[in-house]
């Protein structure tokens, strides 16, 4: 039963064929026999996860179900939950219990989706390899002893490991897509605004955006169908309707332009990952994709500028974690000596680092020479790719630079680490929609393709990924789990 | 260019990050590192392009003013370390 899409469980559940507590308690089991080896969940609710699947039986034994009720999901750890523990994966939040839900997660209730635990990340989601999380190592289904990707790394190697057909995740620079591409799975990114932030943990306030995990296209339209819409709890989301899936599945790969980066296919990108990608180019092409090589200098400006806005950003977030009002507190004497040591002892390394790069970058004397002048590079970049998308649709790239990489292979080399966002963080920095999807392996690991559009184009984007999917039949497979 | 010890002290006391002596090393380091990747955006012209903060161009929001309900009192205090009386209790702002 775990190996089944959401859209599958849901006809099923529709149909009577299974109930909604087989279904949570399905996906338990194989959450307790493997997880363990996988490390993906820093909090299971099982107790909840139980009452809510009896509730949504209620509802479809009374012919009120929507497509995601009883449909098992799991969350970031970074989103908020009432009465569920929420850490971001850090020390400064240990024990934080939310006194309110994030507006995707009162969406997902009130859809009738049955949550089944928190994931682990990096932690405050600052990280591409799920190691820096303050609890513990999350491991990729597909070689326990390779990184899951992150900083969502635990809701992609869940969802990879068939623990749910579900998740949530955020993304910042590539922290949906770039899991989802080493795990094997479907990770999107909708337009920045189209999905509230209202209860998602803020780490970089303008990228920051919430998105699905699943194991094919058409799920994580559902998933986003149901997360999406204008909330009047988050001043920066659209007035735009929830993005519709109506459209999914009538799309064509004839005659649509597609464009391909040449700074996306340069010696950055891992050969193996380049070959099995240009693979997929071929095929698409014989499905009457029509190709074309452009240039887009400011990508190579991507990492740096993203290094600037995503950290500067932080540095004003975060700086609400202070010990008064939530997480653990170290004494001291007088007021900022407290606050001091509680971030000092409660933050990891890598988010001290950042909240330290955002804080110089934004001090007097250096604020134009690196802040304003990487909002200049950024609306250099916007400007780029608008007029790419005047003459091809879709933009085409690898999602990541490498395949899963072995755990600790990378801990030592920051800047290796960051570099892993190259593919992935113009669409940060753009607000466009992204989606990244399997389309085949290189050394027994999988390749993710992403595609992306221009903003609000979430539901064109989906449905050109749809036939994709179509297109690539044996683009992908079960991890090597029993 | 290059952030002197002293500069990254100043820096973890504007961010209220108590670090002890390894960490200001450590500090150092990648700081630099990070500075010296910074300089590839130093070069480029934009003059002619305006500061960008966000994605999409952003409004103004405004809300109704109407009163609505509020997170109740008792569970904002709930994850308080420290509260008495129905408030937050902070440590000392005001010396003696």
């Amino acid at each position: 039963m775990t190996q089944l899409s959401a859209a599958e469980l849901n006809r099923k559940l529709a149909s009577k064929e299974v109930s909604a507590l087989e279904v949570a308690q399905a996906h338990f089991e194989r959450i307790e026999a493997h997880d363990a080896k996988l490390g993906c969940f820093l909090h299971l609710d099982k107790e909840g996860a139980l009452a809510s699947a009896n509730e949504a039986q209620k509802r479809l034994d009374a012919g009120e179900a929507t497509a995601l009720t009883g449909v098992p999901i799991v969350l970031k750890d970074n989103m908020s939950t009432i009465g569920v523990p929420t850490t971001c994966a850090s020390k400064i939040l240990e024990g934080y219990i939310p006194p309110f839900d994030a507006t995707v997660v009162a969406k997902l209730k009130s859809a009738g989706a049955t949550i089944l635990g928190k994931t682990n990340l990096d932690e405050f989601a600052m990280g591409t390899s799920t190691e820096n999380s303050a609890y513990q190592l999350t491991r990729n289904p597909w070689d326990t002893d390779r990184s899951p990707g992150g900083s969502s790394g635990g809701s992609a190697a869940a969802v990879s490991a068939e623990f749910a057909p579900l998740g949530l995740g955020s993304d910042t620079g590539g922290s949906i897509r770039q899991p989802a591409s080493l795990c094997g799975i479907v990770g999107f990114k909708p337009t920045y605004g189209r999905c509230s932030r209202y209860g998602l943990i803020a780490f970089g306030s303008s990228l920051d955006q919430i998105g699905p995990f699943a194991r094919n296209i058409e799920d994580a339209a559902l998933l986003a169908e149901a997360i999406t819409g204008h909330d009047p709890l988050d001043g920066t989301s659209m007035k735009t309707e929830p993005i519709s899936t109506r459209d999914l599945k009538n799309g064509s790969l004839k005659g649509l332009k597609i464009g391909l980066a040449e700074e996306m296919f340069s010696e950055a990108i891992n050969p193996g990952v380049r070959e099995v990608v240009e693979r997929a180019i071929e095929a698409l092409a014989k499905e009457g994709v029509e190709f074309k090589k452009i240039t887009l200098p400011s990508i190579e400006l991507g990492v740096t500028t993203y290094y600037i806005i995503a950290p500067a950003e932080a540095s004003s977030n975060l700086a609400r974690f202070d010990g008064i009002r939530y997480g653990p507190r170290w004494e001291g004497s007088g007021h900022i000596d407290v606050v001091s040591k509680t971030r000092g002892q409660g933050f990891g390394h890598e988010v001290k680092g950042r909240i330290m790069i955002g804080t110089y970058a934004l001090s007097a004397g250096y604020y134009d020479a690196y802040y304003t002048k990487a909002q200049q590079v950024r609306a250099l970049m916007i400007r780029e790719f608008n007029e790419a998308f005047q003459d091809t649709e879709i933009l085409l790239a690898p999602t990541s630079p490498t395949v899963a990489f072995k755990l600790g292979e990378l801990s030592n080399d920051p800047m290796a680490l960051k570099l892993l966002d190259y593919c992935t963080i113009p669409a940060n920095l753009g607000g466009m929609p992204s989606v990244s999807l399997n389309c085949g392996f290189s050394e027994g690991l999988p390749v993710g393709l992403q595609l992306t559009a221009a903003p609000l184009r979430d539901e064109r984007l989906l449905q050109i990924a749809y036939s994709v999917e179509r297109a690539l039949p044996n683009a992908t497979g079960r991890p090597p789990l029993p | 260019m290059s952030i002197s010890l002293e500069e990254v002290r100043h820096v973890a006391q504007l961010a209220r990050l108590e670090l002890d002596e390894d960490e200001v090393l450590a500090f150092q380091g990648e700081l630099n590192a990070l500075l010296g990747h910074f300089l590839d955006i130093q070069g480029i012209d934009v003059s002619d392009i305006d500061a960008q903060s966000h994605a999409v161009t952003m409004q103004n929001v405004w809300a109704e003013d109407f009163p609505w309900e509020s997170l109740p009192r008792e569970l904002a205090l709930k994850n308080a370390k420290v509260s008495r009386a129905g408030l937050f209790v902070v440590p000392a702002i005001i010396e003696d």
